[in-house]
């Protein structure tokens, strides 16, 4: 016998299938009255702090749809350094930079086709202004396919949490 | 037309129509029930959406149903495709009309209808459709039509998996029709009739005591079983069998059509739990008290609940069981069926006819309590036999273990030897 087969010891004589059956139904019948695990989802939501289904939290590494974070003024973060573009490996980031009379660069153009991202999550690692982000959020249905091309106006908008999976002062995981 | 006949016609034509309305929302809501029975034991909800608790999920479901596309199969027999739903449906109908469901109602009326003329009405009303004098010989036949509603349209389907189901159904039902009308001669052995309200009040003299089920046990275990079989239900599914056969007899089917199937399935359901509360549990009886038969509206409506209460146990226990218990092997399902309930079921015919020869004749015992405690006993040396001996392995011994079986002896003759 090959090492690690576990050999069960199969009953000589056959049980009897009445106290099985009865067994049985008292397995069933007691499940009856035990909590019940499904989520009732429109009303509880795996991402609502306090929605009392213990265990049914998103994970931490969760990448959901991204999110564009803005500074005081409300602009975005976005230095438009061309990193993201330059890193993703489904080439879903559009981005054409711009600079204004004091020589700050900016997107012009700054798209996310979400129907073709991944969610690796390598441009918010890549990021070094930490403006584009991927969010823990999963709702993002839509009535159109051209509603999945997130310019900047929507992603700078979009108000869901952001992936703390990297953390910038700790770059290397360590 | 006398003024009683017309009466009669008139009561029975309202008793038909509250009891088809009474069955077909029950037999909706019985689906609500299933689906929330089945949540409840897998630890989740059921349908809680649509209405307060899921309540108009039946509806829901009929709505979407009558609004589906008919499909028709392209090599499908087009009559026998439509009539198989319809001869289904009726039989699982039909046998709900024989079954007394409350103590009979006294009614005394005497009026006269413009065009219609005069009504009267004194005396006793029996609270069930039809009462006929072999309401339980009618309830066998009945019951045993709705084979060729399965049957047929497994044929006419013309799809392997429909054909398949179809052949199951036929054998399965025709197999344990056998056991069943068998399992239930002790029954008309101890009550020497084959009137269903006579069964009842037979039954009713002696509360809880006197209920077919104590004297009659083993009869009332080989007619459950069989029940199981013949309405199709697990562990007994095998026409169905999703993870064989699709959707076995209806896999072709859809929209209303399919939704008779359904419909018919849960109406036998209703039929065999209500025989089984009829023949073993006393009916519409309420135990502890003969108040029950004293006639009126009060108790009318009281047994009429307790009836109700009655079979809607039983109703919960087929559901129950359909969660407890995996699918029976088919030749597992043959052999349980012919090797094991039939030959119990004509053994138990013996035994009885000889107890109650022996109690009755040479004993002397006459009261119903009395025959019942002795049959009683008779039945613990009985269950003690079956269950205890018979069960160890019989009732669902495949051909793989009996194999093993003879493997086993044969290895065991050679080391003897």
């Amino acid at each position: 016998m090959a090492i690690g087969v576990k050999v069960l010891k199969r009953p000589e004589r056959q049980v009897s299938y009445i106290r099985a059956t009865l067994k049985g139904m008292a397995l069933t019948f007691k499940h009856m009255f035990e909590k019940k695990v499904t989520m009732q989802y429109p009303e509880q939501k795996s991402t609502d702090p306090d929605h009392g289904m213990p265990g049914y939290s998103l994970s931490p590494r969760w990448r959901g749809t991204h999110r564009m974070l803005t500074d005081e003024q409300g602009r975005s973060k976005c230095v438009a350094c061309g990193l993201c573009p330059q890193i993703c490996p489904a080439n879903c980031i559009k981005l054409v930079p711009g600079e204004d009379e004091e020589g700050h660069r900016y997107p012009l153009i700054y798209e996310i086709d979400e129907f073709r991202c991944i969610f690796c999550g390598y441009c918010q690692e890549v990021c070094p202004e930490e403006a584009i982000h991927v969010g823990v959020h999963f709702e993002n249905a839509e009535y159109s396919r051209g509603r999945f091309v997130y310019d900047l106006e929507r992603l700078s908008s979009q108000a869901h949490p952001v992936s703390t999976l990297w953390d910038p002062s700790d770059s290397k995981g360590e | 037309m006398t003024p009683e006949m017309k009466a009669f016609i008139l009561l029975s034509v309202v008793k038909m129509v509250v009891v088809f309305t009474i069955i077909m929302i029950g037999v909706a809501l019985l689906t609500l029930m299933e689906r929330k029975v089945s949540a409840w034991m897998q630890n989740r909800h059921g349908p809680n959406r649509v209405g307060w608790a899921g309540l108009l999920q039946p509806a829901a479901d009929g709505v979407k149903n009558i609004l589906k596309e008919e499909t028709y199969p392209a090599e499908a027999n087009r009559g026998l495709f439509l009539v198989a739903p319809a001869l289904s449906f009726i039989p699982a109908l039909l046998t709900s009309s024989v079954i007394p469901f409350a103590a009979p109602l006294p009614l005394d009326f005497d009026f006269t209808l413009p065009l219609l003329g005069r009504f009267t009405w004194h005396g006793p009303m029996p609270m069930v459709v039809a009462d006929v004098p072999v309401g339980f010989l009618f309830v066998l036949a009945i019951s045993s039509l709705g084979v060729y509603g399965i049957a047929l349209a497994g044929w006419a389907s013309n799809s392997k998996y429909a054909l398949l189901g179809g052949l199951r159904a036929a054998a399965q039902m025709i197999s344990y029709e056998v056991a069943m009308g068998m399992s239930l001669i002790p029954v008309l052995l101890m009550s020497g009739n084959v009137s269903l309200a006579e069964i009842v009040s037979r039954q009713q003299t002696g509360g809880p005591v006197t209920w077919y089920v104590v004297p009659l046990f083993l009869s009332f275990f080989i007619f459950l079983v069989s029940g199981f079989a013949e309405t199709n239900r697990l562990p007994f599914d095998l026409p169905e069998a999703e993870s064989e056969l699709i959707a076995g007899y209806h896999t072709e089917y859809s929209a209303m059509k399919f939704s008779f199937f359904f419909i018919a399935e849960y109406a036998n359901v209703v039929t065999v739990c209500a025989m089984v509360t009829t023949l073993f549990f006393g009916g519409w009886d309420i135990p502890f008290t003969d108040w029950d038969r004293s006639g009126g509206l009060l108790p009318t409506l009281a047994t009429w609940l307790v009836f109700f209460l009655k079979v809607m146990f039983w109703v919960f226990f087929v559901m129950w069981i359909r969660w407890t218990l995996p699918r029976f092997r088919y030749d597992q399902l043959m052999a349980l069926g012919w090797k094991v309930l039939m030959p119990l079921a004509l053994a138990y015919i013996m035994v009885v006819a000889v107890a109650l020869y022996l109690i009755e004749r040479v004993a002397g015992l006459t009261a119903p309590l009395a025959v019942s405690l002795a049959m009683l006993g008779i039945n613990l040396v009985v269950a003690v036999l079956v269950f205890g001996l018979l069960d160890g392995g019989l009732f669902i011994r495949g051909s793989a273990q009996q194999q093993r079986l003879l493997q086993r002896r044969a290895e065991r003759a050679e080391t003897v030897g």
